[in-house]
């Protein structure tokens, strides 16, 4: 075999391993250069395999050289690569600005730990995205479940416990739920292999069991995605964890629980489950609306700026959601993109807000006067990556905002109070954002504030930049990711093999 | 210069201005103001070095990039666009001269900043009067509302960045709300954005369609003002002078009825349009504001909210105009874009230079100032009639053709709306010319003289253009007539 | 009939109870110990569904002994499973004691509604 097929191992064996070997590097310098160097290996790795199946094929790695059924496999595909490059491109970029927000926040002595949880979390991410064993997937998603649990703890914020304690309850359960639902279908069909339950799922008679499946599975990966209205525990989690745990954590995290959502009733229950399609519309579209509607008014109203853009996400989930509730392929690429795009904007976002802190300890919008004076470059970025949250033309959000539309006004009847739901939501997302520009650009200053010019430190703000720059080059060039979510919905939906 | 690597350079010159000027910033203000003109002259060179070609005929076309399937990054000129790009790329200059002039006199804080915006906007006007498809006049019809935010919150106190804020939210609201999906909903009828002549929907769409299409393009298009979506310029008079200029009664509201213009005529096509009779009330709510909005500037008693009144209802000349749907009119809406910008930037920078010599604002303050600045109050004695359309100003070639068309369209609704509202317009300009050059001024006024001479230069020079575009616009009519020619595209 | 073999699925009826007392303590009670007790319980029951469908009549344990043609086996697959499982369980279960030290240090009580009061 040749290095490029072991590739799909690869992705999920290097961060994997790394970890233990970074709590050996006991210097906390050494430990997050090794833990970027894992990272950004796992990048180059997830950007040689989008290359390699950017023409539709599909890499298949058999595990210890068992064949699929009874070999576990893993399997990348155009979808699967589009999520893997949003996953290590956020863990990479992430973990490149971390070390002077990290330096604050943990405690030198648990760095290189903290470390290591994040790369089993990259681990844990990507594993999910390769399997292609329904089992497997709950392994790794309760691996970087558990990382993530250890991530969010970690910092000095003491309100970061009781969230994730929340976070752990629910995403246990959420988890478990899954693990019902694929035990029951295992028990019908004798098989964990994702494209084996496809094909067998066909002979099985007794349908029930499967409708059961179905609910429990969709409900306990609405639960990790945190699909409204199970999204309760993720604004706490992502406000009170430490700075660049949420750039991570909130680019990715919910994505793949999504992922694996669509994966799931796209490719395995759509075949047999007559009416499937309709039923999963009708569970996802009306969340998905309620997602958008609800958590966008209650971020115009939200006071701080992290829980702002946390809550921002429920609604932006809600639009990956809505997409894929069509069930079509204008829908999955639309989703598909608002994936890749909104990990973008957000994750530019939170390092904006990860700049901030530097100099801004309380995050209240109302504490944030004269931000605008003291860190221009990172205000600029901020307000770069605002834009494209609310998709503003030649911002990579407007890219996934055209595609929902178009797929919207492809669904029929409904198409067109669903744009309003949209356009409407995108307004309010103007509004969110202008508050926070508004905070940082014309607010006065607290009067014992110091004024001076204060940027953040030049390798976070460099990275923040970079994903600025990004959000604005793949809302005029969004080839790639395009390509890879025109090939997924191909693949989920359109009947290609 | 190649006509396509012109207009690619007209785009980013400015692009590139506002990135020397903002270095300049940092070393000196003689540098960054040096660095503006010189980007501003470069400039109209370049565009102006496009005119022969449309002269004689050319439709020079340059894709940037393929977005995705079908849509596009591509510019192509034509004549309205010419039209426009060379009137705002000409403009900038005075206007960029009369910056000058208005922000040292006023001692304004942030001027770097001002200059990078209005540089900024200047490419996203630019990229509006060039763009080939309907994509890529959203694209840079959004960039300029934004470049435009810190023009309109320079100030940035309170009372001003809560105008902003209506300017923006106004704006970017309708474009979201309707302009877009408008835009998606053509490309999706017709398979295609791009401008064609003669329209690209015909035989796409039928009925109450056609109607509902077009009003979710004019009011998505605030920048028209067509009411009820003219709050935002009032608003934006809170900006410095120069940006109400150039910005609030050129560029910007330029390219919204530039942008209504270009869609009835190359989206729709104007004989599809005329057999619509859905698209009818078009022409109505043109008039309605018309006469509403000379009404309300009528109780002004703000120069500059006068001048946005007056603003709003000479928009809706021009989209009247084009909603005649006939040749002349058509002709006529062009003009209308150039003689209004000739005579209000004209009133505006007497405004200006009014504020910066005697920061006066009101109109009833105005007694008796035209002796003391005899040379502001001509300059905008001019522009106050050319808005109203007497000879031998701009404004009266324009409504001659507006006036002919609507005779052409045997629209009597069209023809009484202007014999109506420049009765109007001469009614609320004239007290203010009776005022200034024959009543005595106020007892225990302060002495003061005419503004910095930047500014004045400027003005004289505007007011100049308003008086030879009466004589010698026949390049610019030749040009336009193409727009209604059938002419190889 | 209709009734035996309803009864004849009693596993099934242990999983559904054990589910849902364990569902049911997670969200009632208030104490955090006896939250991460219930979800324990929760997680059991699922255990008990993976063995229940395993199980084959008659069935050894999976090993090919001499001599002895066309044994019945349990299936041994589900037990694999769900030992990975129970490893997952274990851990998360461990996770969140240390997560309830962790409370208890910097809150002082581990009554949810007292910590909801606190900040």
């Amino acid at each position: 075999m040749t290095f490029m097929e072991h590739l799909p191992a690869l992705q999920v064996v290097v961060p994997m391993l790394s970890a233990p070997l970074i709590v050996l590097l006991q210097p906390r310098g050494l430990a997050w250069a090794g833990a970027t160097a894992a990272g950004l290996a796992s990048f180059a790795i997830a950007i040689a395999l989008a290359m390699a199946v950017l023409d539709g094929q599909t890499q298949v790695y058999a595990m210890g050289g068992w064949a699929a059924p009874y070999g576990i496999a893993l399997e990348v595909d155009a979808f699967s690569a589009l999520v893997l490059l949003l996953v290590t491109g956020a863990g990479a970029a992430a973990l490149l600005a971390a070390r002077v927000s990290v330096d604050r926040q943990i405690e030198p002595e648990r760095q290189p730990l903290f470390y290591a949880a994040w790369l089993l979390g990259l681990a844990g991410l990507a594993g999910i995205v390769v399997s292609a064993d329904a089992f497997n997937i709950f392994v790794f998603m309760e691996i970087s479940s558990l990382a993530s649990y250890i991530l969010i703890a970690g910092g000095p914020d003491r309100r970061a416990l009781p969230a994730v304690f929340k976070y752990l309850i629910m995403g246990t359960i959420g988890a478990t739920f899954y693990l019902i639902g694929v035990g029951l279908i295992y028990m019908m069909t004798g098989t964990l292999n994702l494209a084996d339950m496809q094909a067998r799922i066909g002979d099985v008679v007794a349908l029930n069991p499967i409708l059961v499946a179905a609910g429990f599975i969709t409900i306990g990966l609405a639960l990790k995605a945190a699909v409204f209205p199970l999204h309760v525990w993720l604004p706490n989690a992502y406000t009170h964890a430490p700075h660049m745990v949420t750039v991570f954590l909130a680019a990715c995290a919910t994505k793949v629980a999504l992922y694996v959502l669509i994966r799931f009733d796209s490719m395995v229950f759509q075949d047999r489950l007559s009416d499937h399609e309709f039923q999963f519309t009708l569970f996802a579209l009306p969340l998905a609306v309620l997602g958008i509607l609800v958590a966008s008014s209650v971020a115009m109203f939200e006071g701080h700026l992290k829980r702002l853009l946390a809550t921002s996400s429920v609604a932006q989930i809600g639009y990956i959601l809505l997409g894929a509730s069509f069930v079509s392929e204008a829908g999955i690429t639309a989703s598909a993109m608002h994936m890749f795009n909104h990990a973008l904007a957000k994750g530019g976002l939170f390092l904006a807000v990860a700049c901030l802190a530097f100099h801004f300890r309380d995050l209240r919008l109302s504490e944030l006067g004269g931000a605008a004076r003291r860190m221009p470059l990172t205000c600029a970025a901020l307000v770069v990556c605002g834009l494209s949250l609310i998709g503003v033309p030649g911002t990579a959000g407007f890219i996934s905002k055209w595609l929902l539309i178009t797929a919207a006004l492809e669904s029929g009847l409904w198409g067109w109070s669903l744009v309003a739901v949209i356009l409407v939501s995108s307004l309010m997302a103007v509004v969110y954002i202008w508050r926070i520009v508004e905070a940082l650009y014309f607010q006065q200053a607290s009067a014992e504030g110091d004024t001076s010019f204060a940027e953040a430190p030049l390798q976070l703000l460099l990275v923040t930049w970079a994903v600025a720059l990004l959000n604005i080059f793949f809302g005029l060039f969004p080839h790639l990711p395009l390509a890879l979510a025109n090939g997924s919905a191909a693949l989920l939906v359109g009947g290609a093999p | 210069m190649i006509p396509e690597t012109a207009i690619l350079t007209a785009i980013c010159l400015p692009l590139a201005g506002a990135l020397a000027i903002a270095v300049a910033g940092r070393i000196s203000p003689n540098l960054r103001e040096a660095t503006t003109l010189l980007t501003a002259a470069a400039l109209i060179w370049v565009v102006w070095g496009l005119l022969p070609t449309l002269m004689a005929g050319g439709r020079p076309a340059v894709e940037v990039s393929e977005v995705m399937p079908g849509l596009t990054i591509a510019f192509r000129v034509e004549p309205l666009g010419m039209l426009f790009a060379a009137l705002a790329s000409g403009l900038w200059l005075i206007n960029s001269v009369y910056s000058i002039g208005y922000m040292r006199g006023n001692k304004e804080k942030n001027q770097t900043r001002f200059y990078v915006c209005f540089a900024l906007a200047l490419a996203a006007t630019m990229g509006v009067a060039f763009a080939g498809n309907l994509f890529t006049l959203f694209l840079f019809y959004e960039v300029l509302t934004l470049s435009t935010y810190p023009l309109v919150s320079h100030k940035g106190d309170e009372a001003t960045v809560r105008s902003a804020r209506v300017y923006l939210g106004v704006l970017l609201c309708t474009s979201i709300g309707l302009f877009l999906p408008a835009i998606i909903w053509t490309y999706m009828a017709a398979g295609t954005g791009d401008f064609v002549h003669g329209g690209i929907l015909a035989g796409k769409l039928e009925g109450p369609a056609i109607g509902l299409l077009l009003g979710l393009f004019v009011f998505g298009i605030g920048k028209a003002a067509v009411m009820p979506v003219h709050r935002w310029l009032p608003a934006a008079m809170v900006a410095p002078t120069p940006v109400s200029a150039l910005l609030h009664a050129v560029a910007v509201v330029k390219a919204g009825v530039f942008a209504i213009t270009k869609i009835i005529v190359y989206v729709f096509g104007i004989d599809f349009l005329f057999a619509t009779p859905s698209s009818g009330w078009l022409l109505y709510m043109a008039a309605f504001t018309i006469i509403t909005a000379s009404l309300v500037a009528l109780r002004q008693t703000n120069i500059k909210r006068l001048l946005a009144y007056s603003t709003i209802a000479q928009l809706s000349y021009v989209v009247m105009a084009a909603a005649t749907l006939k040749p002349l009119a058509e002709v006529g809406a062009a003009i209308h874009m150039v003689a209004h910008a000739f005579g209000k930037i004209t009133l505006f920078f007497a405004a200006g230079a009014i504020y910066v010599a005697s920061k006066k604002t009101e109109i009833h303050q105005l007694r008796g100032i035209g002796r003391r600045m005899p040379w502001t109050m001509t300059a905008f004695t001019i522009g106050a009639l050319s808005m109203i359309g007497v000879p031998p100003t701009a404004g009266f070639v324009s409504k001659w053709y507006i006036l002919a068309g609507a005779f052409e369209a045997e629209n009597l609704v069209a023809v009484f709306t202007i014999i109506a509202s420049t009765v109007l317009n001469a009614a609320y300009f004239l007290p203010i010319l009776y005022m200034a050059w024959f009543e005595r001024e106020e007892a225990g006024a302060k002495a003061h003289g005419e503004a910095p001479f930047a500014a004045v230069l400027a003005l004289c020079i505007t007011a100049l253009l308003t008086l030879a575009f009466f004589l010698f616009n026949g390049p610019v009519i030749e040009l336009e007539s193409q727009v209604v020619r059938a002419l190889p595209l | 009939m209709k009734l035996l073999e309803l009864l004849g699925y009693y596993n099934y009826w242990v999983f559904a109870v054990v589910l849902t007392v364990g569902l049911y303590a997670v969200i009632r009670k208030r104490n955090l110990i006896k939250k991460l007790i219930g979800l324990s319980i929760f997680q059991s029951a699922v255990f008990l569904l993976y063995i229940t469908m395993d199980k084959v009549e008659g069935g050894t344990a999976p090993i090919i002994q001499k001599g002895v043609p066309d044994q019945v086996f349990s299936n041994p697959l589900p037990q694999v499973l769900i030992l990975t499982a129970i490893v997952v369980g274990v851990s998360t279960l461990a996770l969140g004691l240390a997560m309830v030290v962790r409370i208890k240090e910097s809150y002082g009580t581990i009554e949810e509604h007292e910590i909801l009061g606190a900040d």
